[in-house]
């Protein structure tokens, strides 16, 4: 299929298929679904409300399972996982966005950003690097004491990415990063986006209802109840990577 | 360590409201505590008994009396060591909010059969000399400010008139709980009074106290003694002191079951509302609950976040109780001293107060703490926004 970048494929999805039952009722959410992600990919998954964009970034980020198909992680099959199995997986190999940032309140940014790398059996000390290091990415050494009220959403969302960036995973997923901010902000969350897959090499797989995010990334699928379609609002292959 | 910070700064993120549930359990425990020890005290008495002591009462009811001729009689039973007797005098000091007990007693052998009541042997000597002289404990002594040489004078009730003692010796008690607030006089003022005044009153005593020569005896003594006195005029009923202590309690029990009730619901009551806040403080977390599952946490680790936070607020609470506990008892011991030899808070009981925190804070975080271990991902990050 048209993929982007001309790498390996990173996520393979086969056939895979999600319903809810809501009572005696069973809604189909994810109807026979196949395709690959490029290691090194910054996919934008668009498509109506209730079109089960959520559901699919779910599924490919391990917090969800499917009913039917497999879906194969960096070679790993996520589907045989157990639930113990797949939350070290997902500690080892996804960073998170959220559009509400979920940042732990009580938490200072250095100590969300920490919050990860306590299931690791990294030192006090290389934590603080790491940490360090993420926040210097994100551009915010100078706020690693602000709790998260004291930040604007922006910052908010900088410190979010600097967690689900600081135990260096192959993949990030991140459902509306930009949903919940102006235009400036959302702007500068892309931009950062951008440069983990250029400058490091992550795969970001991103739903979005905003064309101008959609805009950064370098393929765009949509979801029409269930389905993908294969339309792209833009070369099918942009030259990176090649 | 970061786990402890987390559970901490949670427990007090809410201010007004971690607050508020933390005073209430602290109230809760603080009441636990002062009812159980009232109970106790109650109790106190019995167990300071001495179980080789018997008491021989008018077998109809404690108010009729015993003749005095019984006394020689009873001396004669096989295994009874010393016979002492005496009367509930009941008189009543200023006025009716100043109690205390006191007593007429045959004296040599009252403090004979009371070893606790420690006098000097000068005071004991002067106490028995003096026809009129008495002897209060310590404490009684410290609230009026009474010295020897003092003139104390009680107004009787059950024997009418005024009646004038010399103050002849202060004892103090051999244990914390011995009672200190009581007054003792000479059994013989009492009844050469009622001579001369009620002549048909004379002769008869409330009471009389037998020491046996070792506890074994106690059993075999009383039914020899009850035994020569079956089918007369007056029957006895002989009792050891323990038993005829828990005759007065048992009046009481009723009322002491209600209070220890009592203290146990205010338990349950706060475990309810610790219970609701917690329920209500995890409900609006599990979107953070799940966010660190997510990040790779297990249920482990949010159920020990849930319940170290429950835990947390209910020590909390606890220790305060425990350290409001210590002058709220001292400031019962000042205002009802009449009433309690000493108001003091047993270690038993502080460990008690801990123990029903300790379930306060289990109780309280079982629900919340099985809802966050058992959430599911998807589920919980759909509760944001
Ligand atoms: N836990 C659930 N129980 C029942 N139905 C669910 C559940 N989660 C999702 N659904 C249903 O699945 C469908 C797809 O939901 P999903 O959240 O994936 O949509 P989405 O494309 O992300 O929409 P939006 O753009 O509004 O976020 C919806 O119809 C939704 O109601
Ligand atoms: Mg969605």
């Amino acid at each position: 299929m048209g993929m982007g970048n001309g790498n390996p494929p990173i996520v393979e999805i086969v056939n895979l298929s999600k319903s809810y039952r809501r009572g005696s009722q069973t809604i189909p959410v994810l109807e026979d679904i196949t395709f690959d992600i490029a290691d090194g990919e910054f996919l934008a998954l668009m498509g109506p409300s209730g079109s089960g964009k959520s559901t699919l970034l779910n599924l490919i980020a391990g917090i969800d399972k499917a009913d039917e198909g497999t879906i194969r992680v960096g070679g790993v099959d996520i589907t045989s996982l157990s639930d113990k199995e797949l939350a070290a997986w997902r500690a080892a190999n996804v960073g998170f966005i959220f559009q509400f940032y979920n940042l732990m309140p009580v938490l200072t940014a250095f100590e969300n950003v920490e919050l990860p790398l306590l299931l690791t059996g990294l030192s006090r000390s290389e934590r603080r690097e790491h940490v360090a290091l993420a926040l210097q990415v994100v551009g915010l050494s100078d706020r690693v004491d602000h709790y998260p009220a004291q930040l604007s959403g922006g910052q908010q969302q900088r410190v979010a990415i600097a967690r689900a960036v600081v135990s260096d995973p192959a993949i990030l997923v991140a459902d509306e990063p930009t949903g919940d901010l102006d235009r400036v902000s959302a702007g500068e969350i892309l931009q950062l986006m951008d440069r983990l897959v250029r400058e490091f090499g992550k795969t970001i797989i991103m739903v979005t209802h905003d064309p101008r995010a959609a805009e950064k990334a370098r393929i765009i699928r949509h979801l029409e109840k269930g389905i993908l379609t294969d339309i792209d609002g833009q070369p099918a292959s942009p030259v990176a990577g090649s | 360590m970061f786990f402890l910070k987390l559970i901490i700064r949670n427990a007090f993120r809410h201010k007004l409201r971690s607050t508020l549930t933390v005073v209430g359990i602290a109230i809760a425990i603080i009441a636990f505590g002062l009812l159980s020890t009232l109970v106790g005290l109650w109790y106190h008495g019995v167990e300071a008994s001495s179980a080789s002591r018997l008491v021989t009462r008018n077998a109809i009811s404690l108010v009729f009396p015993l003749p005095l001729s019984y006394k020689d009689r009873i001396r004669q039973v096989p295994g009874v060591k010393t016979v002492s007797y005496g009367n509930w005098f009941g008189g009543i000091y200023i006025d009716e909010k100043h109690f205390f007990a006191n007593e007429a007693m045959e004296p040599k052998s009252f403090l004979e059969l009371y070893p606790e009541f420690i006098l000097t042997p000068e005071q004991r000597e002067a106490f028995i000399r003096d026809r009129k002289g008495c002897i209060v404990g310590k404490r009684l002594a410290d609230t009026y400010g009474w010295k020897i040489g003092d003139l104390i004078t009680l107004r009787g009730t059950i024997f009418p008139g005024q009646w004038e003692f010399v103050l002849r010796g202060i004892y103090r008690g051999a244990e914390k709980g011995t009672e200190e607030r009581a007054l003792f006089f000479h059994w013989d003022y009492l009844n050469e009074t009622l001579k001369k005044t009620a002549p048909r009153r004379a002769d008869q005593v409330g009471f009389y106290m037998i020491d046996v020569e070792r506890p074994e005896l106690a059993a075999e003594v009383s039914q020899a003694v009850d035994a020569i006195f079956k089918n007369s005029l007056a029957e006895t009923l002989t009792e050891t002191e323990k038993a005829f202590q828990l005759g007065f309690v048992a009046m009481t029990e009723a009322i002491l079951v209600a209070i220890q009730i009592v203290s146990y619901v205010v338990i349950v009551i706060i475990m309810v509302v610790a219970a609701n806040t917690m329920a209500m403080t995890a409900r609006e977390r599990i979107a953070e609950y799940a966010t660190m599952k997510t990040l790779g946490f297990g249920g482990w680790h949010i159920a020990g976040i849930v319940f170290g936070e429950s835990l947390v607020i209910a020590l909390s609470g606890g220790l305060l109780g425990v350290a409001l506990t210590f002058p709220a008892a001292q400031w019962i011991q000042v205002e009802l001293a009449q009433f309690f030899p000493a108001f003091t808070i047993a270690p038993h009981t502080i460990a008690l107060d801990l123990l029903a925190a300790l379930v306060v804070g289990v109780a309280a975080g079982i629900f919340p703490t099985w809802r966050g271990a058992t959430i599911g991902i998807a589920e919980g990050l759909r509760r944001i926004g």
